[in-house]
Parts: structure tokens; C-alpha cells; sequence
């Protein structure tokens, strides 16, 4: 067996100087739910582990008040579940992350992890895409802040370069009459992978939508921004034909394959119907 | 025995393997260890079908580390073109799918071995070893195995005088079919399809070998037979059996997939070979792709009925997937099908079809749940027809003692009419339903079995009792046993303690399969306790120097028969053994005997679904299972065989399938995408116990475990029709197939 080595850094340049010098043969150990599955099974085997949970930034919670957040990518589940105001703010993107896996995988499960791991089948990345939180990066060269949204290249790859590690998340301020929600398919009820996710959070003024943003994971090979759903719910009163309208958008929006957990046909159909039932959620959530 | 007066037969015992395995002491084939020991590693092929031109292990040999590399070469030749029967199966089949000798037959079937000081170095000795094949063009399906210009697995294999991948057919028929057909008023025919499904066990295999220089040879091992791996290792090596000590170890869930063998073998020609201790453990992913599953199935089913609901005639063609060696349940399929049912006119026929996938091994109930499910399901279809309730039509044709089985036999006491009839009453079949929820109902029959057993049972000097039986326990014989020799010696059941002995401390008895082993072993041990109890009243009568004939044994002690026979204290079990020695020595007695006398089991089971009809998504609303067992003797075991057998059978129903890729290759070898249920896709698997004792066995005992898989996928077929009124004919009726399904209504 190959000797890893594993450091633990305390601050964010340590990390980043560790990382960069250790460049292609490290990794990045957050709650080690997905790395640590890959080394196993044999499909990495990194020389060099580096665990960020002892950062302060990148394993704290801050409130900065009215909705604004900022998560540090390696806060697991539980911890961030224990904190009564994130779930006020952001039920949606809180049941997202705690749907990962089961109570032990929650206890480390991050939503750092889920998004750099990059799988389109994450179920947090939807979920952070719509409430339209940014990521802090930071590299040798600096920092960078880029939207949820543009992280992703294509299954397992992002576009942090290759010494870059991801910091934190900003979560906007809340805007009034606001809310979002998450929901995913799986055949059975739990320890599933998504075949479809899909996340809306809405912006509600009395009946009319005056903000939202709709985002759909395991339909592409990233997760997917859907402006155009988006677009025909902004000003109207979300009756039942623009509902099935921006439905239509969500099915259009999925770019497939068939594969042993579900067929192309099946991903569309059910992208437009999680649409609806989290859009649902979501006007509900908002109007309380 | 009467009822009312049983003290442990009936009641939920404590089980006695239970503190040992909730404390971690129980151990499994991969806790033992030995000094010196190497690990051994599988090299498996990485086609699904092709010719091996050569083998070379020159380089494995030499990477330090290793200490030994097996072949097939190292194992028994058994030429092709003659049977080597064991049991069921074929030694010429069983040596060649445990190293694979002309051809590779499936993505993942064994070629060689290494056994190394680390798993790790055998693994990469493994890869060291470089094969040279001839690939050929593979079928996986059944279809694409039996066209006409498929690919042939096995040359000397005819069909119709040709080669072919029918490897064999079985068939049975009563009356006359065609006459049948012509005199009934409606006839409704369908095709079936179902999709391979893994036993799913928790432990996977494993093994420890140890063969010393004089060819003794210690196997502990995780199986459903201890004697059947000795008996396999023996025929596969060429030590022979006298030579070999299998142990068996606590049993991690089998369902039929443990009933041969992959690894000791293997493990066996290397430890001789390197003259160290071998052990072997597979992955998960070795287990998924190359031991177990249960046959995918393609089936026709036509049956005809009278107006007035007789069912007059019933003809199924079922097509069974044996895997790469010949050997599919096609006896379950077409020998269970219409067992419950009185019919004048049926022809039933299988075909075993060879393809590139892994041997099929049996699963609970081999074959029967997927005759069943068509049977079951074209019954419904023809009650709906004849607007009768699906019960009461079950009913008005349904077997009873003196009806002649398609399968053959004549019936004897049996129960299948009382469990339609507790499934009539039960509250269940009456609960109101929803939008979208649907109920359906099904029956199943398995054959149950006998066959060999030994059994010992010993008085310890204390006065207590060891039980010894030749079985592994998988479903809780030995709190059974436990209770049935507490009673005929009326004595408390914590004096009796069970053990599972290995191939040296108990005679040969057969492998833990067939729903056969409470049956089986509850006679030896009858048998032997009764013998047992004859010689306690022969050492009463010794020290009380009267007559044996004139004492009673009852309650746990002897006592004078009545007042002619003297008046004595009566002398309890303790008392007895503790004047073993002077009385004649070691007080003990053992059975063994082709036990005969099994008879089938019955079951009927009701099912709730709801079904999201935008997601298509069935999920189990409520479910029960009744069942007709004979006689519960530990009720709780029984219960939990009930379920369990239900779980498994919702699986197949609703998520469970092997997929495989275009390049022959399962793509789904694992528990994420081999979605087998969680806990919180289930209800609570409510169970009515049916007790119509077997006649021809001491405690009533039938056999349990099998008949609850049988039922399911047609109960829950039937239900989704009932839910959403569009019919599924292939499973699994998984979301994307549910969904396309009712998008086409
Ligand atoms: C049993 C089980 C069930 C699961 N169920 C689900 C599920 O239902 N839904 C789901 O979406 N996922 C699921 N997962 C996958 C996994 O739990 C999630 O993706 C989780 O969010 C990963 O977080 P983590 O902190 O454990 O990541 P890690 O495993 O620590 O990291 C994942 C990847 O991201 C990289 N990485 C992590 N943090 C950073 C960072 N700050 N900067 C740069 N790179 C970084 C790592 O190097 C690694 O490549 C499951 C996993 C298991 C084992």
C-alpha cells in the first residue's frame, strides 16, 4: 500500500502554500464523504491529504444579519441543521444538504464537498444555485468570488484551478416575501442518489412572483441555472398555465442521457413535475 | 403433543446465538485468523465471453511477496462431456466456474489466483498475470441467447439436435390441454418479463484454508452447508473428504446464494500449494458480479376458466437465465406455478437457457416467484373478467388434501385453503382505499424439503443438555431445536444449549436450503431425545433396581409409574447424570436418517400501494402476509422469515435488477444502484400464522422460509393495476418504467 500523508493546516495560507506546492498529488479533505469513498474503491489515491475543517473560516457559521451568510464549505450538515437562523432563512438550501446520506454521512457531509466533488446529481448544488449564494476561492495568486452557478465544468470538474480551494459561500441579504425549497427524485426514500433535483426560490409581492431563480440538478452534466423558467414566472400571478409553461422550460432545460438510474424520457417528465411541487413549497414557504 | 401444554414449542424463546452476535463475539468466516497466513486474490476476467489461448504467471510468481499462483490447471480435470452430479450440481460446472478452464463465460468469472503476504500485493500480482484471449460476440438476455445465430457458450450443448444455449427443459402435464382450452368461456394469455436479482446477503463470502503438509485440511467458512463445501473442496482439489474439517462459521444471510461454493477451493489449492494458511474475502462488487443471483425470466401464461369461474385450463412456458453453466430453477418455476390450484388440464414446461452472465444460485423459493408472478397475475386478470373477487375465484379453485398436484403428487393434509379464507377476513382486505392506492392479492406454493440429518444429543455431567446438529443456522433452527427438546424432556429451555457442529463432530447433513432444516433436524432430534429419555428411565430403573418398564418420564424427571412400582422420590435429570458413571457411563444418543415426509407450504398475501402517478413511484402502503407453516414452533423466527421473505420479494417487484452495459459488463454491482429496499420504504409486513400441522412430521413442522418471496410480485403487480388500472407484465415496475407505462395508457 502507498504511504498518504496527512496534514492538517490551521489557516487559509497554510492551506493554500501546502496545496500549491503538493500541486495534482493532494487533495482536499473536507468531511471526507466522497473523497475517502474514491480512495477506497481504489479511484484515488492521492499522496497528500489535506484536512481544512481545523480553518476557522472555512468551518464557521456568520450571520450577518437580514438572510446574509456566510458558510464555510467545510460545515457539515448537522452542524449547520443546529443553527435556528439559517433555517429560517434558507429552508431550501438546509433540506438540500440534509438530504446527503444518512445520519452518520451528515455528521461530515459538506456543502463545500458536495459542490467541488462535482457530481451532477449533488444535491445541494440546485439548491445553492437558486438561493444564488457566490463562492469565495482563494489560490496563490489571490482571491476570487464567482457564483454557485459557474463552479462546475462537467462531471467530477470545476473550474477552481488547480491550487485553489474553495473558502466559503455568501449567501445574498433575504429579499422581502421571500423563500426557497428543494426536492429530488429517488426510487426509494433515502441512501439514494438524485435522478432529478430541482430548487426555486421565489420572491413573492401579495399574489405576484416578483423574483425567482430555478436551478435543476442530475438532468446535464452540471447542475443548471433555468432563467428561462425563471423569466415567466418574474410578474405574473403563477397561474396554472405559466406554472406549466416555465415547467416546460425545466424539461427543455435538461440535457440527459439514459442511464441505469433513469432514461432521458423519465429525467425531462420529471423535472417539470419537481418544478412545480417545489415551486409550491416555495410560495407557501414565502407567503408565511 | 397437545396444544394447550406446551411449554416452550410455540413460545419466542430467547435466541441463543443472540448476546454473541449483538456483542460483536459471534464469528464470521472473515473474523478468523491464523499465524502465517496469506491473502489470496482473484484475477477475473475482464470479458464477457472468450476463448483462453493461454495463461501466463511467470511475472506474479516472481513479485516478491507472493508465495503462490492457482489456475485451473491446479484443480480436478472433469471432462466436459461427462456429469459429475453432486446434489444438484454439476462438479463439471462448478470446477469450471470456480476457475475458469477453456473459456471465460462472463465479465468477472475467475481465471486465477495469488495468494501474497497483503491483499495488496496479491491484487497486483493479480494484474501481473497476463492471459491471452480469443474474444467472442456475447448474449446476456435470454432473447438474444436463444436466436438463431447467437453466440454458443458451450459447444457440445444441444437443443433440437442442434447447439444451443437451451442447456435443458422440464415440463408437466395433467389432462388434456387442448380439450381444456376449447370448453372454457374465457382465456386470457399474456408474456412476462423479470429481471435478475441478487440474494442480497450482508456478509459477503469469505474464507480461511488451512491444508498442512499431510493434506489435513481446516476450512472455516461462511456458508449454507458446511458438508457441502467439504464435499465441493474434496471433488475440485482431490483431498479427499475424510481429509477435510469444514467449520462453519455464523452466517451473515445466505437466501440460497450460499449453497455452493467460490472461494474455498480456490483458497484450498493455494494454501497446498504455498504450504500456508489462505485466506479470501470478495468485495461487494466481486459478490454482485460473479456469485448469486436468482434468474432473469421471460414466461408465456394462457389459462381458461368457465363463466361460473372454474378454472379449466392453464399452460405456462417459462424461460429461465441459468448464467454461464446450465442449472436454472426451471423446477420452481414450472412446478410451483399452479400447485394451489385444482386444475383438470395444464401443461407447464421450462427452459434452462445458458448466457454470458454469472451462474445463477438459488434464492429462496428457486424459481417459484417467478412462475407465480405470471400465474398470479393472469388470474387476476381473469377474476376482473369474471367480475369475482380475486380471493373467492382463488377459493373456487383452490387445492385441498386429495387434490393431484400438475407436479404430480396427491395432497395431503394441506393449507391453502385457510389462508384464502384468513385473508377473507382479515380487516385488511376491507380498508377503505384512496385516489392513486390500489390493493392486490396472490398466492404461492413451495415444495419444502427433507433429506439427510444428524442430529446428537448429550446429558453433561451437570444435567444439562447439548444438542448438536449438522446445519447452519439461518433462520433460527437452533432456538427452534431448542425449544422442541426442552419440551420432550420437560425441561427449562436455558438447559438446553444448540451448537452447529463442523464435519468431524456430527455425520453428514444435507446443506441448509429448501425451507428443510427445522423439518429435517426437528426429527433427528425428536428421534435422539426420545432415546435419550429411554436410557434416563434405563438408569432410573438401575439405581431405584425396578423395572425400566415401570417408570414414567415426565416433567424433567423419572418417576415409579404408579404405586406397584415402588415408592421412590422422583429423580430429576441432575440426579440421574450425576450417577452416570456408576449406572452405565455417558448418557447420550444420536439419529441420522434420510429424512422423508416434507410437504408443501401455502401462502396468500394482501398488498397496498400508492402509486405517484406524476413520478411513478409505487410505494408499499400495507401489506400482509398469511401463511400456512405447519407448526410455528418459535413464532417470532417465523414471523421474521415472513417478512423478510416479503422485503426481498418487494425488491424484485419494485427497484431490484441487474443492468448490464453494452459491452457485457454489469453496471450496477453495488447497494446504490442495486437498489435493494431500506427500512423507510417499508410498512410494517403484518404476518397471520396459518397452522395446519404437516401430518407426517412429530411437531407439524413444514418449512417457513421459502413460500413468503413467492407471492409478492404478483400481489404487488395486481395492486398497481388496482391503483392506477393499467397492467405491468415486466419488473422491476421501477419509476422511469412505470411512469412510460402510464404516459402510453
Ligand atoms: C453513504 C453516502 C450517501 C451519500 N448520499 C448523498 C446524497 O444523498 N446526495 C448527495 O449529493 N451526495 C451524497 N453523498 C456524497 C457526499 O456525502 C456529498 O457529496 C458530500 O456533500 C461531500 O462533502 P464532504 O465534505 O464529505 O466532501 P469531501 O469528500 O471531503 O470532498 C469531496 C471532494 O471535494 C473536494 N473538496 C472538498 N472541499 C473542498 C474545498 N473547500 N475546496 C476545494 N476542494 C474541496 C475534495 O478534494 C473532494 O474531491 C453520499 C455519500 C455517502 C458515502
Amino acid at each position: 500500500m502507498t504511504e498518504t500523508q496527512y496534514l492538517s493546516p490551521k489557516t487559509i495560507d497554510e492551506a493554500v502554500n501546502l496545496y500549491s506546492k503538493n500541486q495534482g498529488q493532494s487533495k482536499i479533505l473536507a468531511g471526507g464523504t466522497d473523497l475517502l469513498v474514491q480512495i477506497r474503491s481504489g479511484v484515488l489515491s492521492p499522496e497528500t491529504i489535506i484536512d481544512i475543517k481545523n480553518i476557522k473560516e472555512i468551518s464557521e457559521i456568520k450571520n450577518n444579519g437580514e438572510g446574509s451568510f456566510t458558510i464555510g464549505a467545510a460545515v457539515s450538515g448537522a452542524s449547520l441543521e443546529e443553527n435556528e437562523e439559517f433555517k429560517d432563512y434558507w429552508p431550501g438550501v438546509l433540506e438540500a444538504l440534509r438530504l446527503i446520506g444518512s445520519e452518520q454521512i451528515q455528521g461530515r457531509a459538506s456543502l463545500g464537498g458536495n459542490l467541488c466533488n462535482a457530481s451532477p446529481a449533488g444535491d445541494s448544488v440546485p439548491a445553492l444555485i437558486a438561493s444564488g449564494a457566490t463562492a469565495n476561492v482563494q489560490g496563490p495568486n489571490g482571491k476570487r468570488n464567482l457564483p454557485v452557478e459557474e463552479i462546475h465544468a462537467g462531471p467530477g470538474k470545476t473550474n477552481l484551478k488547480n491550487d485553489e480551494i474553495l473558502i466559503n459561500f455568501d449567501f445574498p441579504t433575504k429579499e422581502q416575501g421571500s423563500a426557497d425549497a428543494y426536492l429530488r427524485m429517488i426510487p426509494r426514500t433515502e441512501m439514494d442518489i438524485a435522478v432529478v433535483g430541482c430548487a426555486v426560490n421565489i420572491t413573492m409581492d401579495e399574489d405576484t412572483c416578483i423574483n425567482a431563480r430555478v436551478a435543476l440538478g442530475a438532468v446535464a452534466p452540471t447542475a443548471v441555472l433555468v432563467n428561462e423558467a425563471a423569466k415567466l414566472l418574474i410578474g405574473t400571478k403563477l397561474d396554472n398555465d405559466v406554472i406549466e409553461k416555465a415547467a416546460k422550460c425545466c424539461e427543455d432545460a435538461c440535457n440527459p442521457i439514459n442511464d441505469k438510474r433513469g432514461t432521458i424520457f423519465y429525467r425531462k417528465r420529471v423535472s417539470g413535475v419537481l418544478f412545480k411541487r417545489a415551486l409550491k413549497i416555495a410560495v407557501e414557504r414565502a407567503k408565511r | 403433543m397437545n396444544e394447550m401444554s406446551n411449554k416452550w414449542i410455540g413460545k419466542n424463546t430467547i435466541r441463543p446465538d443472540g448476546a454473541e452476535k449483538v456483542t460483536g463475539r459471534a464469528e464470521y468466516a472473515a473474523d478468523t485468523t491464523m499465524p502465517g497466513m496469506l491473502w489470496g486474490k482473484i484475477l477475473r476476467s475482464p470479458y464477457p465471453h472468450a476463448t483462453i489461448k493461454s495463461i501466463d504467471t511467470k511475472k506474479a510468481e516472481s513479485l516478491p511477496g507472493v508465495h503462490a499462483v492457482a489456475t485451473h490447471d491446479d484443480s480436478v480435470d472433469f471432462p466436459l462431456d461427462t456429469p459429475v452430479i453432486l446434489g444438484i450440481q454439476d462438479m463439471r460446472w462448478m470446477a469450471r466456474n470456480v476457475l475458469a478452464k477453456e473459456k471465460v463465460l462472463f465479465h468477472g468469472h475467475p481465471i486465477a489466483a495469488v495468494a501474497a503476504k497483503t491483499e495488496e500485493i496479491a491484487q497486483k500480482a493479480c494484474e501481473l498475470i497476463e492471459v491471452d484471449y480469443e474474444v467472442h460476440d456475447w448474449a446476456i438476455e435470454i432473447n438474444d441467447a436463444i436466436k438463431d445465430d447467437a453466440p454458443i457458450l458451450h459447444d457440445f450443448i444441444k437443443f433440437d439436435g442442434k447447439p444451443s444455449n437451451i442447456a435443458g427443459t422440464l415440463e408437466h402435464k395433467k389432462g388434456d390441454i387442448d380439450k381444456g382450452f376449447e370448453e372454457a368461456d374465457v382465456i386470457i394469455e399474456k408474456d412476462f418479463e423479470t429481471a435478475a436479482v441478487h440474494q442480497g446477503y450482508l456478509e459477503n463470502h469469505a474464507c480461511l484454508v488451512s491444508v498442512a503438509p499431510d493434506d489435513k485440511t481446516v476450512i472455516w467458512s461462511s456458508s449454507q452447508g458446511q458438508f457441502m463445501v467439504r464435499a465441493m473442496t474434496s471433488f475440485i482439489t482431490g483431498i479427499p473428504q475424510s481429509n477435510i474439517r469444514a467449520i462453519p462459521a455464523e452466517i451473515g444471510g445466505g437466501f440460497g446464494g450460499k449453497t455452493i461454493v467460490y472461494l474455498e477451493p480456490v483458497a484450498a489449492i493455494l494454501s497446498k500449494k504455498s504450504g500456508r494458511p489462505v485466506k479470501m474475502m470478495m468485495t461487494r462488487e466481486e459478490v454482485m458480479r460473479a456469485s448469486g443471483p436468482t434468474s432473469a425470466s421471460k414466461s408465456t401464461v394462457k389459462i381458461g376458466a368457465t363463466k361460473d369461474g372454474k378454472i379449466i385450463a392453464a399452460k405456462g412456458v417459462f424461460y429461465l437465465q441459468a448464467g454461464a453453466f446450465p442449472g436454472s430453477p426451471i423446477r420452481g418455476a414450472a412446478g410451483c406455478c399452479l400447485a394451489p390450484y385444482d386444475i383438470p388440464n395444464a401443461h407447464t414446461l421450462g427452459y434452462d437457457v445458458v448466457s454470458n452472465r454469472s451462474k445463477v444460485a438459488a434464492y429462496r423459493a428457486p424459481g417459484a416467484p417467478i412462475g407465480a408472478y405470471a400465474v398470479e397475475c393472469v388470474l387476476d386478470e381473469i377474476a376482473e373478467s369474471l367480475n369475482i373477487c380475486p380471493l373467492e375465484f382463488r377459493l373456487k379453485n383452490a387445492a385441498k388434501e386429495g387434490t393431484k398436484a400438475v407436479h404430480g403428487p396427491t395432497y395431503p393434509k394441506m393449507g391453502y385453503v385457510e389462508t384464502l379464507e384468513a385473508a377473507l377476513k382479515n380487516p385488511h382486505y376491507k380498508l377503505p382505499l384512496k385516489k392513486c392506492q390500489g390493493r392486490g392479492v396472490a398466492s404461492g406454493f413451495w415444495f419444502n424439503a427433507g433429506g439427510e440429518s444428524c442430529a446428537q444429543v448429550n446429558i453433561t455431567e451437570d444435567g444439562n443438555v447439548a444438542v448438536t446438529t449438522g446445519h447452519p443456522d439461518i433462520g433460527g433452527s437452533r432456538a427452534s431445536i431448542a425449544n422442541i427438546t426442552a419440551e420432550l424432556l420437560g425441561i427449562d429451555i436455558n438447559r438446553v444449549s444448540v451448537t452447529i457442529g463442523d464435519t468431524a463432530s456430527i455425520g453428514f447433513s444435507n446443506l441448509t436450503g429448501g425451507s428443510r432444516v427445522l423439518f429435517a433436524s426437528a426429527l433427528v432430534v425428536t428421534e435422539s431425545t426420545k432415546q435419550v429419555i429411554d436410557i434416563l428411565k434405563d438408569r432410573a430403573a438401575k439405581i431405584w433396581n425396578i423395572d425400566k418398564e415401570a417408570i414414567d418420564w415426565e416433567n424433567g424427571v423419572a418417576k415409579p409409574a404408579g404405586d406397584n412400582a415402588g415408592k421412590f422420590k422422583p429423580l430429576t435429570l441432575a440426579e440421574i447424570a450425576d450417577q452416570a458413571t456408576p449406572t452405565g457411563g455417558p448418557i447420550g444418543a444420536g439419529h441420522q436418517v434420510n429424512t422423508v415426509g416434507a410437504e408443501g407450504g401455502f401462502a396468500t398475501h394482501i398488498c397496498d400501494v400508492e402509486v405517484d402517478v406524476e413520478l411513478g413511484i409505487a410505494r408499499i402502503l400495507k401489506y400482509t402476509a398469511i401463511q400456512d407453516v405447519g407448526k410455528a414452533i418459535h413464532p417470532a423466527y417465523v414471523e421474521g422469515q415472513l417478512q423478510g421473505g416479503v422485503v426481498q420479494g418487494i425488491g424484485w417487484a419494485l427497484n431490484e435488477e441487474y443492468i448490464y452495459n453494452d459491452k457485457g459488463k454489469l453496471d450496477n454491482p453495488g447497494f446504490l444502484d442495486y437498489r435493494i429496499p431500506v427500512c423507510s420504504d417499508l410498512p410494517m409486513i403484518d404476518t397471520v400464522i396459518v397452522e395446519v400441522p404437516n401430518p407426517k412430521h412429530p411437531q407439524g413442522v413444514r418449512g417457513v422460509g421459502e413460500v413468503p418471496i413467492v407471492p409478492p410480485l404478483a400481489a404487488i403487480a395486481n395492486a398497481i393495476y388496482n391503483a392506477v388500472g393499467k397492467r405491468f407484465y415486466s419488473l422491476p415496475m421501477s419509476p422511469p418504467k412505470v411512469l412510460e407505462g402510464l404516459e402510453q395508457k
